[in-house]
């Protein structure tokens, strides 16, 4: 039976200081030492590090290394910290980027990412006070410049070791060349060198344009659509990470569910080989892109086999597959049938809106509901493409001040609760050993030493330093460890108690 | 019996369900067309001023 599909979201944010020196890094910097400085629970108010020893990047899941041509950037001594909900945060490249907790299940993972966002709303005005009068932070949940600079929102779910690679990148790739019809958050132009705004006046997918190859261990250039990335941050005997970096980040919570759950289920049957028709593409690379500038879903794409199918043909025909593997397997992989279930009802309606009328899922679907502003306001104000102020509606989209965004203001469907995303700031999840990670920064915060996705170091009474390895994703959770952080025990008797 | 309800409705046909959508999404849509019109005269309220301005300078570094 299929593994527990657990799963991770990392998300960079654009980031800018208007009417101030704008470099990123900095900005990045001072945004996260903020947040990190007001809200650390350490005497000295600083965070816990994060402790790179498990970082391999260059491990390639197709079985080699790049160890000696792979440029080394994983310790870049910038701001990297880890928080009591189990999250990290920290400085990449010139974003600040934050790591869910790893969660059970995709409604799980979707309360964090709200987290998330709440976390850099309070972060900007945190910092704030460090910053000239006139100077502003802007955050962007968003994954381009518009000037063909893009940064990524990454997904990671935990897939059996026993599932051959070549077999996951063939049956995967189709879905993530087409569920961008859903999950795509809408973009204005394209960033295709050559390719003019009215050639492309509006895409589905914000990253369509920067993904080159089918298969590959790149993120930053050449961007592959599945990545091999092999760094399990967890027992590699038995488990990969499927590092997925094709999707858009979203403001929708429906579309985050979506991707998440359908991508979970997806791989799931892929481990329980019930994947009976093969969807495989004959040209994957343009096929994203053709999908991504089809606003009107039916054009088809040519399969491996000769066949010709549609984005939405595809979908219907792997939600069908889902369907029935529901209820030959259950969905105990998912977090059980209710959450399962949920995908799978979401999925078909939104893919039965789409085959409709699409603005009939505008409070679904962000393309959707970008696409409606752009064209209202287009009409309105009898606007050409390429104008810039339909470029500010897409930037304005996805802006982090509550005040300015205005995916808070087209009518989105909400699925976590106000109290929900507050909690997940502090509180990590209870399903996973992130609650152990969490638990531990709450409780003894001057003696953690460092943490990381599979491991932390504890300094117990001046002894020597104890790492606590945490291989398995599962173990760790409050209903195993829960009951240790009731008492009053000191360091010492808890990890006596664990047998460490 | 709840357990079974969902599995049958998950097995429905799709064009009752596209069909379930479209009723519902009708009237919809009369809704969101006022809603819309709402939020466009309210977006000029919101949008950057300088529209030009703003999103020339908005530049950032690849990343990943």
């Amino acid at each position: 039976m299929a593994i527990p599909k657990i799963c991770g979201i990392e998300t960079e944010y654009g980031i800018q200081i208007r009417g101030g020196d704008s470099n990123p890094i900095l900005a990045s910097s001072l945004l996260i030492s903020s947040y990190v400085a007001a809200t650390s629970k350490k005497s000295d108010a600083q965070g816990i590090n994060w402790d790179f020893c498990d970082e391999q990047p260059a491990i390639d899941a197709r079985g080699f290394s790049y160890e000696d041509s792979f440029a080394p950037e994983i310790e870049s001594h910038l701001v990297n910290a880890v928080l009591t909900n189990g999250a990290r945060y920290y400085v990449d490249h010139a974003h600040p980027e934050i790591s869910t907790p790893e969660c059970r299940t995709a409604l799980e993972v979707l309360a964090f990412d709200c987290s998330a966002e709440e976390i850099v709303r309070r972060s900007m005005k945190l910092a704030q006070p460090f910053l000239g009068p006139q100077a502003e932070m802007v955050l962007y949940k968003n994954n381009s410049d518009g000037k063909g600079n893009s940064y990524g929102c990454h997904e990671n779910f935990l897939v059996s070791r026993d599932v051959p690679f070549g077999r996951l990148v063939a049956q995967i790739t189709p879905h993530f060349v087409t569920r961008q019809i859903f999950a795509g958050a809408g973009k204005v132009g394209c960033e295709i060198p050559g390719v003019s705004e009215r050639e492309v006046p509006y895409q589905i997918s914000q990253r369509a344009d920067f993904f080159e190859e089918e298969v590959g261990l790149e993120t930053t250039l050449r961007r592959p659509i599945v990545n091999t990335r092999d760094e399990p941050h967890c027992d590699p005997q038995k488990y990969r990470r499927l590092h997925v970096i094709v999707g858009d980040a979203n403001m929708s919570q429906t579309a985050t569910l979506l991707k998440v759950g359908t991508t979970s289920l997806i791989l799931a049957m892929i481990e329980d080989e019930v994947l009976p028709v093969d969807l495989s593409l004959a040209h994957a690379v343009p096929a994203i892109r053709q999908v991504s500038y089809d606003l009107t879903l039916r054009q088809t794409l040519l399969l491996r086999d000769g066949r010709r199918m549609s984005a939405l043909d595809i979908q219907w025909a792997l939600l069908e597959m889902a369907n029935k593997y529901s209820i030959s397997h259950g969905l105990e992989c998912m977090g059980g049938d209710d959450d399962g279930g949920q995908i799978l009802q979401l999925w078909e309606t939104v893919l039965s809106g789409l085959s409709g009328e699409p603005e009939s899922v505008a409070h679904l679907v962000d393309w959707v509901a970008k696409k409606r502003l752009i064209d209202g306001y287009s009409q309105r104000h009898d606007l050409q493409p390429g104008d810039s102020r339909l470029k500010a509606i897409d930037l304005q989209y996805h802006d982090m001040r509550e005040e300015k965004c205005l995916a808070l203001r087209v009518g989105l469907d909400q699925i976590v609760s106000d109290e929900q995303r507050q909690r997940g700031v502090m509180e990590p999840p209870d399903s996973t050993r992130a609650f152990f990670r969490g638990k531990c920064l709450e409780r003894w915060p001057d003696q953690v030493i460092s943490a990381n996705w599979d491991s932390m170091v504890f300094d117990v009474d001046k002894g020597p330093l104890r790492r606590v390895p945490m291989m398995e994703p599962m173990r760790g959770s409050k209903e195993l460890v829960g009951h240790l952080f009731d008492s009053e025990t000191s360091l010492a008797d808890f990890l006596e108690q664990l047998g460490v | 019996m709840a357990e079974q309800v969902r599995k049958n409705k998950q097995t429905s046909d799709r064009s009752e369900v596209t069909a379930e959508v479209a009723a519902t999404t009708a009237a919809q849509s009369a809704q969101t067309k006022s809603d819309l019109d709402d939020l466009l005269d309210e977006i000029d309220d919101v949008l950057e001023s300088n529209a030009e301005d703003f999103v020339k300078s908005y530049v950032q570094k690849g990343g990943e």
